[in-house]
């Protein structure tokens, strides 16, 4: 017997009572609410990420005037976004993007009631290992990508993409619980919300 | 006891992390003497109390998000097979191998496999408790295979030769000063110069892990969730070393308890609203990596799953019982256990500690090899309140107590148990009077509502030490 036949077998004995579950009450908060840009903001900076309002033009100066050397683009990053130090990635080598200032991407969704912004490897976003590696990560937004809640976020993304939900940088409470900003992942997150 | 094949059976002996040395009560009389422990305890679970009691009261839907989570669940385990198979399925189309594993032993000979046809002799880990119940690492050494664990305070607990004493936070009983003992005695290349300052601390162990997660080719996982409609899997964390570990390596591979299955995409929308709340008491955790067997050109390229018994099929077969499979290892009810304040997670002698652990580890093990563990508890009932999928632990405490054998030789147990029952039925009538209060418009001074509750109830029955260490002082 496989083991899968075995597990298979065991449980279907366990189960042998033949329970019945009733229908899933769903009445919280469904998707649809409107989203809120202020309450993005807000959560965004409660978990001290930082946010900068700025139109397309902007961008490039803004990730400039904050970070001093390479920034990591993926291959799909308008042009027009683009720092004069940008490094298109174009399957650069771990110990590359580990060296570089920071990455700059756009987002897939973000969720004002949590503050959280998912990326899911689109082409201007790029594979993951681009926004972990570097310390800084600057993240363009445009207001119609904010949803309300976890469920619009849920009912938009794609489960087939490698999907990050980031909720400003990494972040530790291992010691006495106190929370220290910036562990493994980048320890300073940027989020760039497009004034459109 | 003979196991019959296709019978559900309790994890086995002489492996794994589900069996303690020495009962509760023998095992929590050295914790009650550490003053140290209690307070670093004591801390930590009510600050942790304290921010989950408010971002929980910023929800208006956080009882219908627990309703809808505990019947999700119920809804798996009915449908546990099909949504198995249907797991597997789509792992595997989406270029995932799926493995099974009917308990310890299999599951550590599986993984060990797998990372030695990889070649490597090092593989990363992210915190998981599959992995930690069943043994894994000392499995891996013993093949001569050494494992990573890369979360702080796994770091911490392994760097310290130590075990987890919280599931959330397993080094919580070390504070800022022993931590930067452990670090300057044990951590290769540390800075001499190190400060107990937590920033510091958390510096040094990026700069010490850095260089293993770039040069290690293998990761080993847990899972908090696996989607059998769509065979996606996700794991949620803070510090960023989840990711580090799902995305840099060649080989992937995933250990994960056959509970943790849900059925639709869409379910994510409650435990992702759930968990971060309950757990550490955040709106959202900083990372959660999800991800569909294997992207080309994208993270590992060889994704394993293994699915784990160990014992679950056991728990399953007792319909009594079985609601303990619900468990989404939020640790809320282990912040909120007034036994677990002053005990700590290491009495438990399993790696699951607190209310859930006083359930789980004699039902996966069979009552009779953790007979102590379900009169760890005051039935006071904070453990059902806080629970964000609504386990009613203190009824599966009572269940548990009348199936545990009472050979002679637990019989002083079951009295000294009994001395402390009586106690609560004190307390209970103490937290009846707080609620009254609270009705009347004396809020409690713990959290706000809805957790105002229990905490109310916390606040006024603090156990009383004296009697607590008397109980135990009398066995
Ligand atoms: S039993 Fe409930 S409260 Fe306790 S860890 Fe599990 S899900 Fe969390």
């Amino acid at each position: 017997m496989s083991s899968k036949d075995l597990i298979l077998g065991r449980v279907r004995a366990a189960l042998r009572d033949a329970p019945v579950a009733p229908p899933v009450p769903r009445e919280y908060r469904p998707a649809g609410r409107p989203a809120s840009l202020d309450v993005l903001v807000d959560r965004l900076l409660d978990y001290k990420a930082e946010v900068h309002r700025v139109r397309q033009d902007e961008i490039a100066t803004t990730v400039a005037g904050l970070v001093d050397g390479a920034v990591i683009v993926p291959p799909g990053l308008p042009r027009a976004w683009r720092p004069a130090a940008a490094v298109p990635d174009d399957g650069l080598a771990p110990d590359r993007i580990a060296a570089a200032a920071a990455v700059l991407t756009a987002a897939a969704v973000a969720v004002a009631e949590t503050g959280t912004i998912v990326l899911d490897a689109a082409p201007d976003q790029g594979r993951r290992i681009i926004t972990l590696l570097p310390d800084v990560h600057f993240c363009v937004l445009r207001p119609a990508q904010v949803v309300a809640a976890v469920p619009d976020a849920v009912a938009r993304l794609d489960p087939r993409r490698p999907l990050t939900w980031i909720s400003g940088p990494s972040a530790t409470s291992d010691i006495e619980l106190n929370r220290v900003e910036g562990v493994h992942g980048p320890r300073h997150l940027h989020v760039l919300l497009l004034d459109e | 006891m003979t196991t019959f094949l296709g019978m559900p059976a309790t994890a086995p002996r002489g492996v794994g992390n589900l069996r303690g040395e020495q009962t509760f009560p023998a095992a929590a009389h050295d914790a009650l003497a550490d003053s140290q422990l209690r307070r670093n305890l004591r801390h930590a679970t009510t600050t942790i109390r304290g921010k989950s009691g408010k971002v929980i009261a910023e929800l208006p839907d956080w009882q219908p998000l627990r309703d809808a989570g505990s019947a999700i669940k119920t809804d798996v385990l009915a449908r546990l097979p099909e949504l198995l198979e249907q797991l597997e399925e789509r792992v595997t189309a989406a270029g995932g191998v799926v493995h099974w594993a009917a308990d310890a032993n299999e599951a550590n000979a599986i993984v060990t496999r797998l990372v030695r046809e990889t070649g490597s002799d090092r593989v990363i880990k992210v915190k998981s408790m599959a992995t930690q119940e069943i043994g894994l690492n000392e499995a891996l050494e013993e093949a001569g295979i050494a494992a990573v664990e890369t979360d702080l305070a796994e770091l911490i607990v392994q760097l310290g030769h130590d075990k987890p004493s919280h599931i959330l936070v397993p080094a919580i009983h070390r504070n800022r000063a022993e931590i930067r003992e452990i670090f300057l005695r044990e951590m290769p290349g540390v800075d001499p110069a190190l400060t107990d300052d937590p920033p510091v601390l958390a510096a040094a162990a990026r700069r010490y892990l850095r260089e293993t997660f770039l040069s290690t080719t293998v990761a080993i996982s847990g899972a908090n969730f696996a989607i059998a409609d769509t065979g996606t899997l996700a794991v949620v964390e803070s510090e960023g070393n989840g990711r580090m570990c799902l995305t840099l390596p060649d080989t992937l591979i995933t250990v994960m308890g056959i509970e943790k299955v849900l059925p639709t995409w869409q379910d994510l929308e409650v435990f992702l609203q759930l968990l971060p709340r309950a757990s550490t008491g955040e709106r959202m955790n900083p990372y959660t990596t999800m991800w569909t067997g294997v992207t080309p050109g994208d993270g590992p390229q060889n994704f394993h799953l293994v699915l784990l018994d160990n014992g679950r099929s056991a728990v399953l077969s007792d319909p009594a019982g079985r609601s303990a499979l619900h468990c989404i290892r939020c640790s809320a009810c282990l912040n909120v256990c007034p036994v677990y304040e002053r005990a700590g997670g290491h009495a438990y002698g399993s790696v699951y500690p607190g209310p859930i652990g006083a359930v789980l580890s004699p039902q996966l093990t069979g009552i009779a090899d953790n007979a102590s563990l379900p009169y760890a508890s005051s039935l006071c009932g904070a453990c059902f309140d806080a629970c964000p999928v609504k386990i009613d632990i203190p009824s599966l405490l009572v269940h548990l107590r009348n199936e545990a054998p009472h050979p002679r030789g637990e019989r002083a147990a079951m009295a000294a148990a009994a001395r402390i029952m009586d106690r609560p039925r004190v307390y209970a009538a103490a937290q009846r009077a707080a609620k009254l209060a609270r009705i009347a418009g004396r809020r409690g001074r713990g959290l706000p509502p809805p957790l105002s509750g229990w905490t109310a109830g916390r606040d006024l029955p603090e156990f009383p030490e004296q009697t607590f260490r008397d109980w135990w002082a009398s066995r």
